[in-house]
Formats: C-alpha cells, structure tokens, sequence
C-alpha cells in the first residue's frame, strides 16, 4: 500500500494521492500539477476523474497513481487524501487506512454530516448510523476519530494562515494569493510525502507557460508550503514517501477521449459530426482544437468538424460524407446512440463504411451521464432493427484505444460495414502516462474501390451492390465519373434500385452477411480475444474494456501469491469469434465473467453463441469502475469455493 | 452549385432514367421531375457531379428518376446526408427532394438548423399539403379544419408556412413554384440550384389520389366564378435581392413584403423568387476560414496514406502538447 515503506523495504514505489472538492474549485487543476511532478519525475502515472452532472458546486475528485511500474487502474485505498471542505473529506475518509494520511482544513474538522449540503442523506444516515455503533457523534469530528482509530494519520493544515504568510511574502492582497490554494494543497501533500521541491517547482513552470507573475506566486506558494510542513511536522511523521525515479524515457498523458481522437487522426479521419453529449463530448472537441495538423512529408492537413443539431443528424451527416469517400465518424454516448440506430442500419444495408464511437455511461435514458458502465454492448452488437453486418471493436486502455481507432476505419472500408467501436466512461476521463505513440505502425486499408467508368460506355447504372462471393462489392464514391447508381435503405437491386423481390432480396441479405464471414476468417487471433497471464492457466477471467487495468493488476496480485491465472481480453465482441474462444474456454475451470453491468451482457453474448456460461459472473452496476481491491477479494472467495455464481461489487462509501 | 468545365454537352436526357415510375398516373411529381431534368441540363452539369437526395415518401422516390447519383435516405434525413455529402466533395451539385410531411415534420429539427448552416445545397420540397405513401393523412402543411378525403375528420392541427420557416431559419434563397407550371419551375430550379448557399424552393403540386381539395382544376380556378388560375407569378415590383451593400432598413422592409406575400394564399398564390440574399457566406466558405487546407484537401479527396500504405499522419507536435516530461 505505502509508496515506499520508512523500514526500508525494496518495494517498487505505488502511490495513490487523492484530490477532491467542489467542482469549478481548481481540482483538475490541482491534480494536473502534481501529475505533472510526478510524470517530470520519471514515473508513470494513472489518472482517474470522478465528477457529477453538473457544472459547479456538487462533489468531484480526482485520483493520481504515481508508480514505477506502469498501472492501468486506480486504487480505491489511498495513501494520501487532500481536501479543501467538509464533503470531501466526509466522502473519502473511509477509504483511508493503517498508514495512510488526510489532509484537511481546521474548520472542516467538526461539521455535522446531515449539514453538508450535498451528501446524499443515504450517506449521511448510513455513515451516522456506523459512527453511532462506535458511540461517535454524526459529524467530520466523529469520522476523523473513527479514521484515527484505524490507523489513519490527521494532518490538520490551516491553510487560510499559509495564504496570510504568502501574502505578505510576495506582498500581494490575501484574494490574490488565495488563487494559490490548489498548488499549496499539493506542496503540502509532496512535503508531506518527502518529495523533492524541484519536480514541483518544474510543473508549475509548465501549467503557465509564459504567465511569470502566476508562476512566481505559484512557486512561492510551494516554498512556503514546504516551510509550513516543516515547521508543523516531522517529514518522517508520515511514513509514506515518494521519490523521483530515473527515466529518459519520453511520456505523455493522454486520457481516452483523446487516445480515441488521436488514433482517428492517424487512421484518416476526415469528417467528424456529433451532438454533445457526456462522456463523448470531449473527443469532438479535442478533434476540432486539432483541426489541422501535420503530416511526414511536412505539409498539413485536416478534420472538418460540425455539431450538429441531435445525434440523428450526426450519423447521418458521417454517413453522407462516407459516401464520398471521406473516412467519417461521429462519437457519442447511449442515448445518442440510441437515436442513431436508424441511420446505423441505413449505412448498414447501403454498406456504407461508417465508425460510430459509442462511450457508455450508465442507462438506460438519462441514467448517470458521468458515471461508468457496461450497458451498451447489446444494443451496439444489433445496432438497429433488422438483419444486417455490423463490427463492434472494445478497447481496454488509451494504448489499445488509439489503435483500434485507426483500424477501425480499415474494417470500415474493407468489409463496408459500420464499425461500433466500444468504450466506457471510465475509459474516457482516465488519463495514463504512455510513450509517444507510434503512427506508422497504422496501416491504411481502404478496401475495394472501383474505377470510374468514365462516359463511354452503355453499361447503365453501375452495380454498386453486386453479389460476389466473399459479399464484397467494388464501392463507387459519390461522384466518379460514368458510375452512377442509387443508395436506398429500401433493399435493393445491384444497382441500388429498389425492390421487394424475394430472390433478389435473399441474395442481398446474404450477401452482405457473407462479409462478417470474411471479417471472421481474416482478423488475427490477437485482434478478437487477447490473452495475458499463464496461457495454460485454468483459472481463467473473461471481461471486456476497461475492467483490464485492473484485472492485469489482479493478475499480478494472484502470481505474487503463486496462484496461476489467464485473462481473456475481448476485443472484437461482433462478428463474435465463437470458434478461437470455444476453444480457448475448453479448459477454463472456474470461469470468471467480469463485466460493468447489470446483466452480464458479455456473458449473455457469449452464451448465445458458443453455449457457455461462468462459473461466476462478477458485476458492478454503481457507475464507479472496478478495482483490482474488489476483483483480488472476489478472486480470494472463489478460489476458497465459497462464492456465490452471481457477484455484484458494491461501494457502500464512494 | 458546381458547374462543368468537361468540353461535352449533357442534354436532358442524360438526367433521364428509365426506371418504370410509380407515383400515380397525374401526380405533380412528374412536373417536378421534368424541371429537374432540364434545369441540370440547361445549368451545363455532368450528371457524375450531381447528386439528388430523397427522403422517404413519393417526393423520396425522385432519385430514381434522375440519370445521377441518387440517394434514397431517411425519412425526415436528407439534410442531414446532403450536408455530409456536400461538405466532404464541395464539387458536387446537391440537391434533397423531399415532401412537407418529410421536411417539416419529421425531419423539421434538420430543416431549420441546416438554416443556420446555409450549406450550399438546394432543397426541392414537394408540397401536396398530404402524406400521401401512407394513404393520405395530413401533412404540416394542410390548414386547419379542412378535411381531405381519406381523413376521418377535420384537421384540427394548424399549418405552418414553410416559407416563413425558411425565412426564420436562414435561408438565403427562397422561392416557390407549381408543379404544373413546368416553365417556370425549370427557371425557378436553376436559379436555386445556381444559387451559392442555402435554397429553398417550395413547389406546389397536387396529390390525385388523396387531396381531393387543392386539385389541379382548384390550382386552376376553375371552381371561381370568374375562372383563373389561382397561382400567380410575384408582382413585378417584388424585389427578392439583398446584397451585402442593402441597407437594414431595406432587409426589414423586404421582410414586411416576404410576409405579406408569402402569407397570401386562396385566390391568389403568388410564385417566384422571394429572397436572393447574398450578404451571408456558406458554410463551406466558413470551414475554408478557419481550416486553409480545407479548400485543397476536402474530406473527400484528402491523401490518408503514405507510399508504404501508412498513415501519413504526423502527431509530434501534438503529442508535445501533451508530453509529461
């Protein structure tokens, strides 16, 4: 758990540092400085963003894993926890633990839970009803004596007394100052943790490039925090440290949202649409910061960009320009996927190559817009009404997201199919530190294309929609010359005309059906089901997006202690590649399911097309994503046989 | 609207399709149809360059009229696809053909913000005040109380002026014509097609089968007691034009008698061109402000590739964007 343990021990440094509080209040900001210092120190970085649907005032936090080994998932105990009022520290003193410690304001130190204006009474009633058990009053007093008979350190700041003393420092008024609170947060939070000033002072630099006068108060800011910690504390009182460690290696964080918009840069995207919507609004508008950009030969380049007035616009102005031959795109969530279902199945039996992004959230309807989950894969692996091919591609990290973005479009073309590519909230506003991503490793697979025609000739309208054997038709673009031909959602002749006849109409079907054969006979292994941990295993996990991270790390976890396991990452959920996982599950005792959601959508898929089911299938539908905590414990009650076959995970205090 | 530079002359016939047509023997549509194929003809375009958009609906079935590209869309959606289309290949000439029901009901969310886009397209509505593939029910179009024949009682929902709504969107050409006036539906479609923004061009056409109030003898008068036609061409002295040099108090005065005229209806329907406005650049132009590469690089013709068939995408500089180190 600690970072680096005082005894000495030669553990490789993990640290979790959590930052919460009002959203609008600098958390992002607070947060974005002290990855910054640790990612100037060399070491890799996890970051996780939790926040409601609103835009200022209700509660949010951000974690920051700081390690020498690359993580891919959050801690749910932290070592330490920065707050700056009451909720924050009200909600996140129960993850704390032996050894680790709390940051909080004097003032925060005795206010009554039921007066927090808005902690959920359920929360209030049930944290009420533990501190009562313990004869504690329902307050943060009550909670911060609870937190220290557990072990937990309290480091009480008075930081209204360090915004005075900085003041007077650069001799500046105390509201100027104040503006300063989130760097002295975490420049208590690193002296306390005994890492070294300079990295801190090097991510300040870096937040305002150019701004010396905020730089200069902003480091100012950082001394006299240190000078604070100093004169307050022993450094050793707290026994968790982090140190900087060598690494030449050069990083970026990227969090998904951007790893998907990067990665359709790299594979060609030319036209993107959407309607905003959480959590898929900032991958558009990171596309449309970057609407220009390089390419190797030196030039430029480009991404039209439009917002459009609803979702259903959105595909079926991607759909339009696809047409043309322009590689296109929209992204969404579940609700604005809903809605695009029609224009899905439009493309679908017009076979036009189309890549819809769909970041879940939780639903149905509304749901909870910034919260996490798994509830999308039955509706995005039937995409509309009717029969019709459709690939569905899942990604279970930044790295895996960036490149199944870009070959996304290749699949598009090749097989002239929609292309649902899969993620969840989670994945979206998660950030990891990762090495400069490699664009020519992206190869470009425009599939078939046919050759205009030109005007001389009598051949008619072109067959855009020929029968062929592997269900591939050479695809005309909107505008080649001497190929004219219809598009229709109606089913069609070859050339596109309408039609209702039952022979033309089987041949069509299966035409197109024909092409997720094809898919299934062409993408690698590697590309549909990925495996890690011991390949002979038979203990053997299944789940899907971005349960990986912390699934890798429950892997590691189970070989610490000699136990032997395999993870089966799903990939490509549609066409499902029933054959290699028939195969792969053939010895795979017990079966564990781990999915974010209610009914095991995987599960219900894979069941349907291989007639397997788990031995357990571990759920969480709370909208908070998984933990490798959660999963080792689960993993724990399975192995000693004593774990019922449907498990749901619960965060009764997050 | 994008015209030819190709030495060959198409002629009409190359917009002609001969598809066997299956709107019903009378229908409107035909005038319609007929216009379109002159109008592309007569505008010098290359039937490879031009693509018509349908909706869902008899209006929806034009595409397989034409000799060129045709997409049979949603209903309620060709705006949406036009736009795409347009966007990703300005070279193409796009024009929706769609009904009142298709572009005032269920697709009037595209209807007024591609307003607001102004994109370079021309929109054919065919206005037969009925949804007439479903068997005649009321159309957005169709005024209140009056009761075509296959509706079991009077309307009791209002008509909307697709006009006003054109206006109020953003529209920068509007105009309106009549199926049975082929002539003058042949200029009227060639002025909105040439015309570089966003046109709207209300046709009036009767429904045979299903609207058994606004017939071609009604269009015709022939029900008045001193017969005549009930469509009239726009008075003479109806100036449509505004350029960036009209000054705000001619827009407002022009918008008075866009009103006026466009809120006749009865005995006496005017015709023609009601606004030309120029003053507003088109969305095209608008991306080419923001993004220079636009105007060479459309999404459509954009180079993806390397010689090696690889990305020839290069992200560093983004990527520096976002280093931690």
């Amino acid at each position: 758990m600690a970072a680096e343990s005082t005894n000495g021990t030669a553990r490789a440094q993990d640290l979790a540092w959590r930052v919460g509080g009002p959203q609008g209040s600098g958390v992002d900001t607070a947060a974005l400085i002290f990855q910054r210092a640790c990612g100037i120190a060399g070491l890799h970085l996890y970051g996780r963003r939790e926040y409601y649907s609103n835009i200022m005032g209700r509660h949010s936090y951000y974690d920051v894993r700081a390690s020498e080994i690359p993580r891919g998932s959050h801690r749910d105990a932290v070592d330490l926890l920065t707050t700056f009022e009451s909720e924050t520290l009200s909600r996140h003193l129960m993850a704390l633990s032996a050894g680790s410690g709390v940051i909080y304001r004097k003032d925060d130190a005795d206010v009554e839970l039921h007066k927090i204006t808005y902690l959920d009474e359920r929360y209030a009633d049930d944290l009420a009803k533990y501190l009562d058990e313990r004869g504690l009053p329902p307050t943060t007093a009550g909670q911060l004596a609870d937190a220290e008979s557990r072990g937990v350190q309290l480091f009480s700041i008075d930081f209204d007394e360090v915004v005075d003393q900085l003041a007077e420092a650069m001799d500046v008024a105390q509201a100027i100052a104040g503006r300063a609170r989130n760097t002295l947060a975490v420049a208590v939070s690193t002296a306390l943790l005994d890492f070294p000033r300079d990295y801190v002072h090097k991510a300040i630099a870096k937040t305002w490039p150019g701004r010396q006068k905020i730089i200069d108060l902003n480091l100012k800011a950082v001394d006299q925090a240190y000078e604070f910690v100093d004169a307050n504390y022993d450094r050793s009182d707290f026994g968790v440290t982090l140190r900087g460690c060598d690494s030449t290696e050069k990083r970026m964080i990227v969090n998904g949202n951007q790893a998907v918009a990067l990665g359709k840069l790299a594979g060609g995207l030319a036209f993107q649409s959407y309607y905003p919507i959480s959590p898929a609004t900032d991958e558009s508008v990171f596309l449309e910061a970057h609407e220009e950009f390089a390419t190797k030969d030196g030039g430029q380049t480009n991404v039209v960009v439009v917002q459009t007035e609803d979702e259903i616009s959105a595909v079926t102005m991607a759909a339009g320009a696809a047409l043309t031959g322009a590689r296109a795109s929209t992204a969404t969530s579940g609700p604005g996927f809903a809605l695009m279902c029609e224009g899905i199945g439009w493309a679908g039996i017009n076979e036009v190559p189309l890549v819809v992004t769909n970041w879940q959230r939780g639903g149905p309807s509304t749901g909870m817009p910034t919260r996490t989950e798994q509830g999308d894969l039955r509706l995005a692996t039937t995409g509309a009404h009717g029969d019709f091919p459709i690939i569905v591609v899942a990604s279970g990290d930044v790295i895996e997201a960036f490149y199944d973005a870009a070959q996304c479009f290749n699949y598009a073309d090749r097989y002239q199919s929609v292309v649902v590519h899969i993620l969840d909230k989670a994945l979206s506003s998660s950030s990891r530190t990762v090495p400069y991503l490699d664009t020519d490793r992206i190869k470009i697979d425009r599939g078939q294309i046919a050759e205009p025609r030109g005007d001389d000739h009598d051949d008619g309208a072109f067959h855009r929609y020929a029968v062929t054997e592997s269900g591939v038709s050479p695809r005309t673009l909107l505008g080649q010359q001497g190929n004219a031909h219809w598009c229709t959602g109606g089913e069609h002749t070859p050339e596109g005309r309408v039609t209702e006849d039952p022979v033309i109409r089987e041949e069509q079907i299966e035409k197109r059906q024909r092409k997720m054969e094809l898919a299934l006979r062409e993408i690698p292994l590697e590309d549909k089901v990925k495996i890690y941990g011991d390949r002979d295993a038979e203990l053997t996990i299944v789940s899907w997006g971005s349960n990986k991270g912390a699934i890798l790390e429950t892997l590691d976890l189970l070989e610490a202690e000699g136990i032997s396991a395999r993870y089966l990452h799903a990939r490509l959920m549609k066409p499902f590649p029933a054959e290699e996982i028939t195969e792969l599950l053939a010895t795979a005792s017990p079966l564990v399911i781990i999915e974010a959601n209610f009914s095991g959508q995987y599960a219900e898929l894979l069941r349907a097309n291989t007639g397997i089911t788990p031995d357990h299938l571990v759920l969480k539908y709370n909208g908070r994503p998984i933990s490798a905590e959660e999963l080792i414990r689960t993993m724990h009650e399975i192995l000693q046989g004593d774990a019922d076959s449907r498990i749901v995970l619960r965060n009764h205090y997050q | 609207m994008t015209t030819t530079t190709e030495e060959k002359k198409y002629t009409a016939k190359d917009f002609q399709q001969p598809n066997a047509n299956d709107w019903c023997p009378g229908c409107g549509d035909f005038g319609i149809i007929n216009a379109m194929h002159q109008a592309c003809s007569k505008l010098g375009l290359d039937p490879s360059s031009v693509v018509t958009v349908g909706g869902i609906g008899c209006s929806g079935k034009a595409p397989y009229y034409m000799g060129n590209y045709g997409v049979h869309t949603l209903h309620g959606r060709p705006i949406p696809f036009a736009t795409g289309i347009k966007l990703a290949n300005p070279d193409l000439t796009v024009t929706v053909t769609a009904g009142d029901g298709d572009g005032l009901g269920i697709g009037a969310g595209h209807f007024v913000n591609v307003g607001r886009r102004n994109v370079d397209i021309t929109y054919l509505m065919f206005d037969n005040e009925v949804y007439g593939l479903t068997k005649g029910q009321a159309a957005p179009t169709l005024a209140m109380g009056l009761q075509t024949k296959s509706l079991p009682g009077p309307n009791i929902q209002m008509k909307l002026n697709p006009m006003m709504m054109a206006y109020a969107s953003g529209f920068t050409w509007i105009g309106r014509g009549y199926s049975y006036n082929v002539k003058q539906l042949v200029e009227l479609t060639m002025a909105a097609m040439a015309h570089p923004g966003l046109a709207f061009l209300d046709v009036l056409q009767p429904c045979p089968t299903y609207n058994d109030l606004h017939t071609k003898e009604w269009y015709a008068g022939k029900d008045m007691e001193a017969p005549r036609p009930r469509v009239q061409a726009l008075d003479e002295s109806y100036n449509p034009h505004i350029d960036a040099s009209t000054s705000e108090e001619d827009v407002l005065s022009h918008a008075r008698r866009f009103m006026e005229e466009t809120h006749r209806w009865g005995n006496e329907i005017p015709t023609g061109v009601f606004m030309e406005n120029t003053s507003v650049n088109n969305f095209a132009e608008r991306i080419r402000e923001r993004v220079t590469t636009y105007a060479e690089q459309t999404p459509a013709r954009k180079v993806i590739e390397d010689s090696n068939g690889n990305s020839n995408v290069d992200l560093t500089g983004i990527f520096d964007e976002l280093a931690v180190n």
